[in-house]
Formats: structure tokens, sequence, C-alpha cells
């Protein structure tokens, strides 16, 4: 059976899925992809259901060489050069890896993950119906651990495609992460309006726990403690030096700071694939707005299968892409190997 | 008193996809038991759309599918169930926790000691007498936030929480008492360490503690914990569940 071997690869580069449902309320960190709707798109183009489980590939790239048989792969996310030899693979279009080759990815030009899917998904043990990887908590399968040089992915048997494919997706334009404010934004009064009116930098002092953000201070009309509550992905805390701290997938559960306002889920993907140094910008929705929203995006995620066409088995030239800046691209806080503090922590820990 | 609506709680909004019932913004055993009630009654009348709860100390948050199910809907449901009187919660499980206490084990005993003006002895033997109760998982799996600490040993967190405290650390943090299973950082106080696991994916029950659960600690010599650790990693809850 055919399986993906890892040689050189970005830190912060793991399995994940939807992530970890139903055991939050004992501490079990959700976990998941960062981008949830590239997972889905690379997932569509090889035939697997949505949130089967890919590799997240982290903002550096990497190689991976197919062994025992041929294997189909689709990506989809961050923009970067991606090769098999001579040939240039395109986003967003299923390929074929022969027996042998090996795939290049180069750091991401613009966003930071790529979802690398596999025809079949990766094989692994699933827990609380997951592969996600969370190093901290000991899961992750078949390593419960970001990927690293010579690890070997095996793949699930699937019926083979008949041909390649590609999805057109609308493109996108530049806007403000939405969010829906609360639950504790008056804790703020007036500050409210700073953080909406704001440009925000993504710091560097990121990683899957957590997104910090640089700009204005933002005041407590009170303390900064709170006695600890429940979190979700995208709440945005606020702890005691005023600079806010987006949630991601591998939060804490629970947390001790306030929480201005949080994303909504059609967003997450939008501040995840936000690099390092760039500006954002918050606009606030009701929650009836944020339905509407919610509900165009589940059924835009439906209707994905509809978007295929028919690929020629691809041979796009990038060569455009090479001069690109990719200096943007690293997470130097990036979680990889050994277990490391995340700047997320202070505001959950106990 | 019997059939008389409870006050409202505050329903506050977590994005688009979760709410959170809010019944005090203080630690209030009051608050946790209503809590509790909600969590409880939603499991057992079931609400359409949601995806999964999370009990703290004083708000239950709500995770819902905003396909399935609409913001006034799901608000005046949640409502309904948290202005019902709480059905009485059956006393939960009573676990005893062997715990080293000092040294290695328990790096700030002595600190914690000397700040209070008592000996390590008298410290150890305050936080064995106490009766804890688990009113919330949280942070990490199987971290376990309990009240019932002697008030005499409350202890602000460090200023400076560590960013790394180990496995199975035995900790306190201002009025509350803590076990943590899986390395962590921590602003808390370690008084020690059990070979106990709350948490461990290989075993039947994953998760030893529930919300609700009482916990004694007792003491164990140093020479013990080795063989209670290898009993623990061999899948055995080590700690004794007394009813």
């Amino acid at each position: 059976m055919a399986k993906l071997v890892i040689g050189t690869v970005s830190p912060a580069t793991s399995v994940q899925d939807a992530g970890r449902f139903g055991a939050q309320r004992y501490g079990l960190t959700q976990s998941g992809a960062m981008d949830a709707f590239a997972l889905a798109c690379a997932n569509t183009l090889v035939g697997n259901s949505l949130f089967t489980a890919a590799i997240e590939v982290g903002p550096l790239g990497g190689t991976f060489t197919a062994r025992g048989g041929a294997l189909r792969l689709a990506l989809s996310g961050s923009m970067r050069q991606a090769s098999i030899g001579a040939r240039q693979l395109t986003l967003n279009e299923s390929a074929l890896l022969a027996d042998g080759e090996s795939l290049t990815l180069t750091p991401a030009r613009t966003g930071s993950f790529t979802y690398l899917a596999l025809e079949g998904g990766v094989q692994g043990e699933p827990v609380f119906g997951s592969l996600s990887v969370n190093m901290r908590s000991g899961l992750g399968s078949p390593y419960p651990r970001p990927l690293q040089s010579g690890d070997e992915i095996n793949i699930a048997e699937a019926q083979p495609l008949a041909h390649e494919r590609k999805l057109e997706l609308p493109a996108e334009t530049e806007r403000p992460i939405r969010v829906v404010m609360g639950p504790q934004d008056d804790e703020f009064g007036e500050a409210t309006e700073l953080f909406l009116k704001s440009d925000w930098t993504l710091s560097a002092a990121s990683d899957r726990m957590g997104f910090r953000l640089e700009g204005p201070v933002i005041k407590h009309n009170g303390g900064h403690n709170i006695v600890s509550d429940g979190t979700v992905s995208g709440s945005i805390q606020i702890p005691g030096n005023g600079q806010p701290l987006v949630l991601m997938p591998d939060r804490g559960t629970t947390g001790g700071y306030p929480k201005i306002a949080t994303v909504i889920g059609p967003d997450l993907r939008r501040i995840a694939q936000t690099q390092v140094g760039k500006k954002l910008r918050f606009k606030a929705m009701t929650i009836t707005e944020a339905h509407v929203e919610a509900r165009r995006y589940a059924k835009f995620l439906a209707s994905l299968p509809g978007l295929l066409r028919e690929a020629r088995g691809s041979a796009f030239n990038l060569d455009a892409l090479q001069s690109a800046n990719i200096a943007g691209a690293a997470v130097s806080a990036m979680d990889s190997v050994t277990w490391q503090p995340s700047p997320a922590d202070e505001t959950s820990t106990p | 008193m019997a059939g008389q609506a409870l006050s409202l709680p505050r329903i506050l909004l977590s994005g688009d996809a979760a709410l959170t019932v809010e019944f005090s913004s203080k630690i209030d055993p009051e608050a946790n038991r209503r809590v509790l009630a909600l969590d409880r009654a939603i499991a057992e009348h079931g609400l359409n759309g949601v995806r999964e709860t999370v009990p703290t100390y004083r708000s239950l948050l709500v995770h819902y599918d905003p396909v399935v199910t609409d913001y006034d809907n799901i608000r005046q449901r949640l409502l309904e169930l948290a202005e019902r009187p709480a059905p009485e919660i059956p006393p939960g499980r009573r676990w005893r926790i062997p715990v080293v206490y000092g040294g290695e084990y328990g790096i700030d005993l002595e600190d914690v000691a000397r700040a209070h003006d008592m000996t390590p002895d008298d410290v150890v033997r305050r936080h064995t007498e106490g009766d804890y109760c688990v009113v919330m998982l949280g942070f990490m799996p199987g971290w376990a936030y309990l009240t019932g600490l002697d008030p005499l040993l409350a202890t602000p967190r460090r200023q400076n929480p560590r960013t790394f405290t180990p496995a199975g650390t035995i900790s306190i943090g201002g009025v509350q008492a803590g076990v943590q299973c899986l390395a962590a950082p921590s602003g808390w106080h370690l008084l020690g360490r059990t070979p106990a696991r709350t948490y461990d994916i290989q075993r039947q029950p994953i998760f030893m503690l529930e919300p609700a659960d009482m916990v004694n600690f007792y003491a164990i010599p140093e020479n013990e914990f080795a063989d209670m650790n290898r009993a623990a990693e061999a899948g055995e809850l080590v700690a004794e569940q007394v009813k």
C-alpha cells in the first residue's frame, strides 16, 4: 500500500482534521485544522469527505515522497510553489505522485497553512473521533506530535478517481475580520470602539493556541482577571497588557481574561492565514447577521463538490511566484518538536 | 422554595456558535450548583442544535450549530431550563488521592508554609484535612479545579507563572486547589505530586474526575511514589474511589 514519507518539513506541520468535540467539559483541547475551509477544499479534490485528516503544512514548506505505490494528492490553503520534479502543481487541483517521486513545497507566499490531502485520507487511530495532533495532550495519530523528517504516513484505501480535478473558487476580496461582540465586552466600555477602529499587527508570538496582536492598549474598566470560563476558537481575550490574543484551535478550554469579542466561524480561517507582521482590522456584526453568514458558509462548504471541474493533469507555470516575497511567511513561535511554552499560556494558565 | 422561579442568568454571546449562560461573575457555590443543574437538564431534555456544553465555576458554555437553531430559539429554551428549580444533584463520587508532599515533589511547600507562618507539616495537615469539590475541569485535559481549600492556606498566585510544571502536580492558587494531569504552565503553588492520572486515553474511564465529585488528599511517603506511578502507567486508577 502506498505511503507518504516525510523528507524535510516546516515546523508546525501536523496531521489535522475537524478536531475533537464532546470532551471540552473535561478540558480536552479541540484542535483541528487552522483553516478548515482549505482542508475541505483539498479533501474534496481527492474525493474524500470534507474533514478527512490531512497534513497541515506550516509556513516553511517541505518535501514528501511516495513509497510503495503512486498516490493522489491535492493542495489548498496558503499560496506557495509546489512541484514534482520539473512539474509545477497548481493549488486546488489534484495530482498523482508516482512511486518514488517527491513533492516539494516552498515557504508560503500568502497565508501560512497549506493542506496536503491524500486520496483515501491519512490512516490512524482516532481518539474522540479525531486524528488531530495536540502534543501537549499527547494526542494525534499516526504521531502524537508535529511531523518530523522520516515519518511515514499510511494512506487508507480508496477507489481511485478516473481523472484529475480542479476547484474553481470565487476570488476573495480583502475585508475586515468579522466579530460578534462579547461575551465580556461590557468590561471595556469605550475601549470597544478603539478595538474596532484600530489596525492590528499579527505578532510573531503566535501559534496554534493563540494569535497575538499588537496595537493600541485596550484598557479594562475593572481588573483584567475574571473567574475562568469557557472559551471558543475565535475568542479574543484581552490580558493585562491590553494586547488582544485570538484563541485558536489548540487553545485551553477555559480562560481567565475577559473576552471582548469573538471572530465568527467563517472568518476563523482568514485570521489563521494572516501572516506575521501583517495588519488586520475587525468589524462588528450582530448575531443575526453572523448567523446569516454561518449558514451561507455551511451552504458553500456543502456545494464544493459541485464546483469541481475536470483538470488536464496540470502543468501550470508558476515562475512568477519565484520572485515573490516569502519573508512574511515565517511564524517564528510555531511550536515544533519539543514541549515549549506558548505565548497563549498566560491567558489560560491556572 | 419549591415551585418558585429562580433569578434568570445572563445570556452572553460567544460568537456565532456558542452562548455563555452566566449565573454569577464570582466564585459562588450556588451559581456552580445551578450551572451543573442546567448542564444536567440539557443532557436530559436534549436541546436541538446543541453540540456540547462546558460547565465552569459560574457559567455554562453552550456550543451550538447555527445552521440547526437560531439565537432567539436557543436563548429562549436555555432560559426556560435555567428558570426551573434545579433538580437535586446527587452527591458526586468521593475520591482519595495519594500525594507525595514537599521536596522535589512540591517545591513551593516551604515557601507557602513561611508565607502563612506555619510549618510545612501544618500545611500538609491542613491540605489533607480539606474536603474538596470538583467545580470544573478546564485549561488542559484532566485539570481539575477544586473548592474547599482551608482559607488559612489561601495564597495569591505567583506574579510570574512558571512555563513548566510537572505532570501530577498538586497545587493551590488563591482560594482554589488543583490537580493537574499533564505537564503544563501554571501560576499556582506546588505542594506535591500524585501518581494518579486524572486523564489517560489508554484507560477506561479516560477521565477520572467529573464536576461535583468530592476529593480528599492523603500523604504517602516518597518511596511509594515509584510503585504507584508504575501501576498508574499500567492503567490503574491508583486513587481510591470511596463511594
